[in-house]
Order: structure tokens, then C-alpha cells, then sequence
């Protein structure tokens, strides 16, 4: 075991840092710029039952020290996922990658995870219940205990690869949400999703994004990030997957002391797209700076 | 696609509010006309993302309209300033299209990729004319660099101060070419749209989030399907556009 790795759901990463879902595709626009094998694994794009063109244009916001987006889940359904996006992932990538799906139905989740969960390169299901562009769906059940029990429960009985529930900060109980997930059999959690956020043109009066609001990302939310973590990871006895705002080898630890097993990187990716190969080059000269042998044994340092 | 250090060799006004940026660097990654590159800018989260009107051996040669808190930063940075920007993306023009006497229209901030477009097509021996298209007088820029390539050039303004009085179509109209680009705001590409003879490409603006095609937030729909305007973009072909209003 080297000083970087971790164990995530019984799978060992060379590493904790996972590119989050939405932020680097299926992985091979970035295998063009650096090897994506140095990565512990990625999420990939959110996938969805049927195919997804997503939200109007623009979908983009930009912020202070963040951004807004609302691209609404834009994917090519989980077919097509399966028979065009894996085979091209498959050249680039040998590791276990990270299948993220979203739904607007129990029935839809279900179905994609079941496809999902048959893929040999498939290592771990994130499960998004809280996807906050999209209507009448995704962020509703991870908004209630009890809907995101529902949720878990039904991929739970379709599926045998470890399921990760990716929850959103846009609650009043994080806690309560986490656990219900966890007692509905859930093998980690993942947080934080974006924050809901609008940004309005002065000059046109009207909100940026044509969907009006979008996830709120960026440096800018790293202290709710760590927060959340924090409260969840000290509420539950699985693994959490910690991210919002990561963007340097200094926040990993933060978010790993604050009990992260291991940290996606997303909005990091956009603006700089060796962002996380520069944060793993990073890490063990931050950790020679903190004192620390094995990032795995600061998972929840911070009492 | 290369993300390096770039240093600004020059930076001056064309207009009241349009600039003329050279940055020198390694530009090897830079292939198409009608690519563009984006900027990171300090204390800005998302980097600028503009087209690529020049390039040469060393420098890459951009023009920016100030619309905004990051192009005015842009327009008072001092020669000698690095930049930190990738190159590199886009699909850029396909000049193999262009026929004998291609014909460029550019409104505004759209004129930039045309020049070096021009300039390619020039070097292949066509015979290329170029419609310009401002509000005003004032607003002109280039209009003697493309002359200086060897292009026939025709200036329009909507209010008349300067050339023919209307829209880039206005002189459209008049003249022959066997095929046509264009770069220039959404209104006046659906113009060109309805009022060309023949085929054509047109290059497409839109809010990015990073500008290589990871995070989907400039997606268009086409008729051959979704399409990223930064990265199977921003250049369409008329046939595959579907206008969608």
C-alpha cells in the first residue's frame, strides 16, 4: 500500500482523487492531456434511463471563486452509455471507473443501475439524488429520508457492486438523510452535490441561466463541503466520498481529516484541466509539510 | 489542445472598446482558423474564452470587444504581462469547402477568425472577398489589414456613416463567390442563413464553463445531432444548423 491509497467500499484506490460527474465527461477528451491511470478512479458523466439533451442555453454562470451550471444532466441514456462511451473509456482507462446515475423515477434508477452494475469496468454505483436541474425529479428524493431510502433500497436489490448515494447540501438535515441511506443498505455516501444558486445581468434584468438556477460550485463552497462531511461522517458507518470546492492537495486533507475516505475534484477540472493530476503530484509534499505518513490514516482525524 | 504561459508583446486600443491583444508563447497547438483560446484571468473563476484572429511562428494574435469586468481587465494589462491560457481549441474552419471565390462575412467582434482565414485562403491562390459589417463608423477595425492581404473588401455600416449603408447581407447580394464563412452575432448569422446562394459555414458564440468539452454547458442541438460548440464547434456547417426559434 502506498501513502496515497485508500480503501473505498473494499476496492483499493492508488489514491483518493476521483474527477467528479459532470466535470470530466467519460474521461477521454482528459486522456488526450495526461494519463487518467494516475487518478484513484473517476465519476463519470450522469446517466440517465433514456437519452438527456438537457436544460437551454446558457447553462453557465460565472461567480466569485465559482460558477454556476445547469446543464440539466445532458447524456446519451444508459444504451448508448453502455455501448459507445465504456468501449472508448476501455482504451484510455484500465481501472475501475465510477458509474453516476441520476432519475426521476424509483423504477428508472433501478433500471439504469441494474445495466450499469452488469459492466466489468464498472467498480462503484454513485447513485444522485440530487441533481438540482432538473424538474419534477433527481433532487426531490434526496431531499426526504425517506425518498432516498427508496432509492437506495431499490438499486440495493438489483445490483452487487457497491452503491454510493451522492447527496445534496440543498437540505435542513444532512444527517438524517445519510443515515436513512445507510439503513437502507447503502455502501457510502457521497457529498456534497452543488449548492442551488441564481446570478441575475444587470444590464438585461433577467437571471444568467436561461433555467433561472442552477448548482453553485467552485472554491467558494469548500467550508460547507467540509461541514457536511464532517457532520456525516460522524453520523454514519460507511464510507463517505467527500467534494465541493476541492481544488488543492491542502483541501484533500481537510476534507480527509473532516472524515472523507475519499475526495472528488470537480469544478477544479474546467478551469484547469490537470487540476487533479496536479493535486495527486501535490499531495506528498503537502503531507511531508503536515506530517503525515499514509493519507489513510488521517480519514477522520479531526474530532 | 496545450496550456502554457503565454507573455502579452502588445495590447492596444482598435476602437473605444475594441483591443488588439498579442501574445507570444508556444503556439504549436494552434491548427485552424476560426480556433479559439481561453484565457485565465486573475481573481476570475472561469477563463475567457476568444477566437483566434492571427497566428504566426511565435505569437498568437487575438481582438476583444470590452463587454464585461474580465475583458476590461484584459484591456489594462501592460506588455510584459503572463497569462496562463490553452490553446488549441475548437474545430476551426475547413478551407477545403471554399471553391474558387469564397466569400467572408464578419459583423463586429466576428471579424477577428476571418482574418487569418483569409489570409490561408489567399495563400491558396483564392480569390477571396470580404464583407465587414459595423453599427458605425467609429466601431471599424481592419478594414486595411485585409485589404493588405489582397482580399476585395467591402465595408457596411447599419447607420451609413462609412461604405454601404445596412447589413453584411445588404452587400451580399451584389456580389459573386462559390461558397461562404461567417463569424458575427447570432441575428446577422441567421441572415446570412436565408440570404446565401450557396453553402457555408458559420462559427458560433456561447457561455462555456471550460471550453474543451467536459462539462456540456455549451451544448446546441444540430441536425446531426447535440453538438458542443466548444469542441465540435464552434464552426457548423448550413446544413447541419437547426435554428431553434
Amino acid at each position: 500500500m502506498g501513502r496515497l491509497s485508500v480503501n473505498l467500499c473494499g476496492i483499493e484506490l492508488d489514491n483518493p482523487i476521483i474527477p467528479a460527474s459532470g466535470t470530466f465527461g467519460f474521461g477521454y477528451e482528459f486522456a488526450e492531456l495526461y494519463d487518467i491511470n494516475l487518478l484513484g478512479t473517476f465519476s463519470f458523466k450522469g446517466t440517465t434511463k433514456e437519452p438527456r439533451f438537457g436544460n437551454p442555453t446558457p447553462r453557465i454562470a460565472e461567480c466569485k471563486n465559482g460558477m454556476i451550471n445547469a446543464v440539466g444532466l445532458q447524456n446519451p441514456g444508459v444504451e448508448k452509455v453502455i455501448s459507445e462511451e465504456l468501449p472508448k473509456l476501455k482504451k484510455c482507462f484500465n481501472k475501475k471507473v465510477m458509474a453516476n446515475v441520476s432519475g426521476f423515477a424509483i423504477e428508472d434508477y433501478a433500471y439504469t443501475c441494474e445495466m450499469l452494475d452488469k459492466q466489468e469496468q464498472v467498480g462503484w454505483l454513485e447513485v444522485n439524488v440530487s441533481c438540482p436541474n432538473v424538474h419534477g425529479g433527481g433532487m426531490s428524493f434526496g431531499t426526504s429520508p425517506e425518498a432516498a431510502a427508496e432509492v437506495t433500497k431499490a438499486v440495493k436489490k438489483v445490483t452487487t457492486k457497491p452503491v454510493i448515494i451522492k447527496l445534496s447540501p440543498n437540505v435542513t438535515d444532512i444527517v438524517s438523510i445519510a443515515k436513512a441511506c445507510e439503513d437502507a443498505g447503502a455502501d457510502g455516501i457521497s457529498l456534497i452535490n452543488t449548492l442551488l444558486g441564481m446570478r441575475i445581468d444587470l444590464r438585461t434584468k433577467k437571471p444568467v441561466i436561461a433555467n433561472k438556477m442552477g448548482g453553485f460550485s467552485g472554491d467558494a463552497i469548500f467550508p460547507v463541503a467540509v461541514r457536511m462531511v464532517y457532520q456525516v461522517a460522524n453520523a454514519v458507518n460507511i464510507p463517505v466520498v467527500g467534494m465541493g470546492g476541492v481544488s488543492t492537495a491542502e483541501d484533500v486533507i481537510e476534507i480527509m481529516l473532516a472524515g472523507a475516505t475519499a475526495v472528488e475534484v470537480g469544478a477544479a477540472n474546467l478551469i484547469n484541466p490537470y487540476a487533479c493530476r496536479d493535486i495527486i503530484n501535490d499531495l506528498p509534499k503537502a503531507m511531508d509539510k503536515y506530517k503525515i505518513n499514509s493519507l489513510s490514516e488521517i480519514i477522520g482525524g479531526c474530532k | 489542445m496545450k496550456q502554457s504561459i503565454y507573455k502579452i508583446i502588445e495590447n492596444i486600443p482598435l476602437t473605444d472598446t475594441v483591443f488588439k491583444m498579442v501574445l507570444e508563447g508556444d503556439v504549436s497547438d494552434i491548427k485552424n482558423s476560426g480556433e479559439f483560446i481561453n484565457i485565465q484571468l486573475e481573481g476570475k473563476f472561469l477563463r475567457r474564452p476568444i477566437s483566434v484572429c492571427d497566428v504566426d511562428a511565435t505569437t498568437v494574435t487575438i481582438i476583444y470587444k470590452v463587454v464585461g469586468a474580465g475583458t476590461e481587465q484584459m484591456s489594462e494589462m501592460p506588455i510584459g504581462t503572463e497569462l496562463d491560457v490553452l490553446v488549441g481549441l475548437g474545430n476551426g474552419y475547413d478551407l477545403s469547402l471554399a471553391g474558387d471565390a469564397p466569400l467572408l462575412l464578419g459583423g463586429g467582434v466576428g471579424v477577428p477568425p476571418l482574418y487569418n482565414l483569409a489570409k490561408r485562403l489567399i495563400e491558396m491562390g483564392k480569390k477571396v472577398t470580404v464583407v465587414l459589417g459595423f453599427n458605425t463608423k467609429d466601431e471599424i477595425f481592419y478594414e486595411q489589414e485585409f485589404k493588405n492581404l489582397g482580399a476585395e473588401v467591402f465595408v457596411t455600416t447599419a447607420d451609413g456613416t462609412y461604405g454601404i449603408k445596412g447589413f453584411v447581407t445588404d452587400a451580399m447580394k451584389d456580389i459573386d463567390y462559390s461558397y461562404f464563412y461567417t463569424c458575427g452575432p447570432e441575428p446577422m448569422l441567421k441572415a446570412v442563413y436565408k440570404a446565401s446562394a450557396t453553402s457555408g459555414q458559420m462559427s458560433f458564440e456561447e457561455r462555456m464553463g471550460c471550453g474543451f468539452g467536459a462539462c456540456m454547458g455549451c451544448s446546441c442541438k444540430t441536425l446531426t445531432g447535440y453538438k458542443r460548440i466548444c469542441k465540435e464547434g464552434p464552426v457548423m456547417k448550413k446544413e447541419e444548423i437547426l435554428w431553434e426559434d
